[in-house]
């Protein structure tokens, strides 16, 4: 027996709210970060990530005020992304109780950003938000590109080298987001997941897609992934954290129960 | 009231090691501080840590509490947490080769490239993540906690050749290492006991229990 498998719930929080839409679109509320948070850690989740999704500067505030408030009562580790582009930005997320920040937008138009960041806080706390969308045409051999603005647009880079990158400037974690499967509870882009995972040396968390149990498990074992997240199944109660992972080591994944 | 002085020399973040020692015991009242003074008056002491082993002495030379540190080693309970585990060692290879304080034996070594679990996957480096926690032999630290509970751990380095007299815990990654030590007074962990739920608020409850004897 090792190091378990981590299940990751994501709250994104837009306006204070947590909220999830499909693909992008068609938010449901969700209800309230810190009650959602507190039920998490209840049920065993061995991380909670914040994506803060409209990242307005009003929002900042918010978005500190309430890392605080669960950083007080939850004691397990919490990451923080969405609109993080200074380094003011992540000091003040660590300070408020974050352990870790993830990097999306920012990196693409910055890269030495991510270098700076791991230099002044640790690789530790640095995890690289990548989302990838699969580009090749149907029969060549498959290819991802970043995209950004929530999927809209399109950067030419591709998925494998830029995590490479990003590893070598000092990222801690890659947090691989399918934007063709985000929401669509079809399950993960496992051959992404397992491409990526096996070309950096730091963990893989998988994202995007989850909407059965199944998925979780095939994240990890075809996916190779280090860590799986998702938010919808757990939001609205489909499941509980504590199901999932039973349900995980039911099918021979190491987890923390 | 019984007091914990948290070491504040400029690295990281303290708010969780903060709460999650308030939370811990009651009857603890808890100081971040940078203040010589203010550390060496307290009960206990928690040297906390997270980043990279370099900036970390820097920051303990920059500031003279690396003095401060070897001071309360003497005879005070003292908690060494990740980095502030590792620098209390004699020597780091991280960032090429740092000397550390020196107070215990052994050095941090990092883990090496290639690492595979027993079913032949790629282990990832940093070690990130809940692991188990095998306890060696009973002591304070570990008190109401269950043998083999998972610890919250994040790290590449870790400490080696520490001797077996001095480990009370290890765990596996995929060779065993050393993950808490204890010599007199002083006792370390490279996991981080507050963001590891409840055996982690156990753990520091113990330590703020410990008289640093028994």
């Amino acid at each position: 027996m090792g190091l378990a498998k981590r299940i990751i719930p994501c709250l994104d929080v837009d306006n204070g709210r947590v909220v999830k839409g499909v693909q992008f679109v068609d938010i449901r509320d969700a209800g309230d970060p810190v009650e959602i948070a507190r039920r998490y850690d209840k049920e065993g989740a061995d991380e909670i990530t914040f994506l803060d999704i409209t990242a307005s500067s009003d929002d900042r505030e918010t978005m500190v005020h309430l890392v605080e408030q669960v950083a007080g009562e939850v004691f397990i580790p919490l990451t923080v992304g969405g609109g993080i582009r200074t380094l003011e930005d992540i000091r003040r997320m660590l300070k408020a109780g974050a352990d870790k920040v993830g990097i999306n937008t920012a990196a693409i138009f910055n890269p030495d950003f991510v270098k700076q960041a791991a230099e002044r806080f640790g690789s530790q706390c640095i995890v690289v938000a990548i989302d990838a969308k699969c580009v090749s045409a149907k029969g060549e051999p498959k290819r991802w590109e970043i995209f950004t603005h929530g999927g809209r647009k399109k950067t030419g880079l591709d998925a494998i080298e830029w995590a490479i990158k990003m590893v070598s400037y000092g990222a801690g974690e890659i947090l691989l987001t399918s934007m063709d499967r985000d929401g669509t509870k079809i399950g993960f882009d496992l051959e992404l997941t397992r491409a990526i995972s096996e070309a950096v040396e730091v963990p893989v968390i998988a994202s995007g897609g989850v909407g059965t149990l199944d998925h979780l498990v095939e994240g990890v074992t075809k996916g190779k992934a280090d860590a799986v997240l998702a938010a919808s199944i757990f939001h609205f109660a489909e499941f509980t954290i504590g199901e999932a992972k039973q349900y995980m080591q039911n099918h021979g994944i190491e987890v923390r129960l | 009231m019984a007091t914990v002085a948290v070491i504040d020399y400029g690295m990281g973040n303290l708010h969780s090691i903060e709460k999650a020692l308030k939370t811990a015991s009651a009857h603890t009242d808890v100081i971040v501080s940078a203040d010589k003074d203010t550390i060496l008056s307290a009960d206990r002491v928690v040297f906390p840590g997270v980043g990279a082993i370099r900036d970390c002495m820097n920051a303990l030379h920059n500031t003279g509490l690396d003095d401060t540190i070897k001071q309360v080693a003497k005879d005070k309970p003292l908690l060494g947490i990740c980095i502030g585990m590792q620098a209390l060692l004699q020597h780091s290879e991280e960032n090429g080769g740092i000397d550390c304080l020196g107070i215990l034996p052994g050095n941090v070594v990092r883990f090496p490239k290639g690492l595979k679990d027993s079913s032949k996957n790629k282990l990832k480096i940093p070690h990130m993540g809940w692991n188990e926690v095998n306890s060696l032999k009973e002591n304070p630290l570990f008190k109401k906690i269950g043998q083999d509970e998972r610890f919250y751990f994040v790290h590449s380095y870790y400490v080696d050749n520490v001797g077996n007299d001095i480990t009370i815990a290890t765990s596996k990654y995929p060779k065993e290492f050393p993950c808490a030590l204890r010599f007199k007074n002083i006792v370390a962990v490279q996991f981080h006991p507050e963001k590891s739920q409840h055996a982690g608020l156990q753990l520091l409850t113990n330590f703020l229990n410990w008289d640093g004897q028994s």
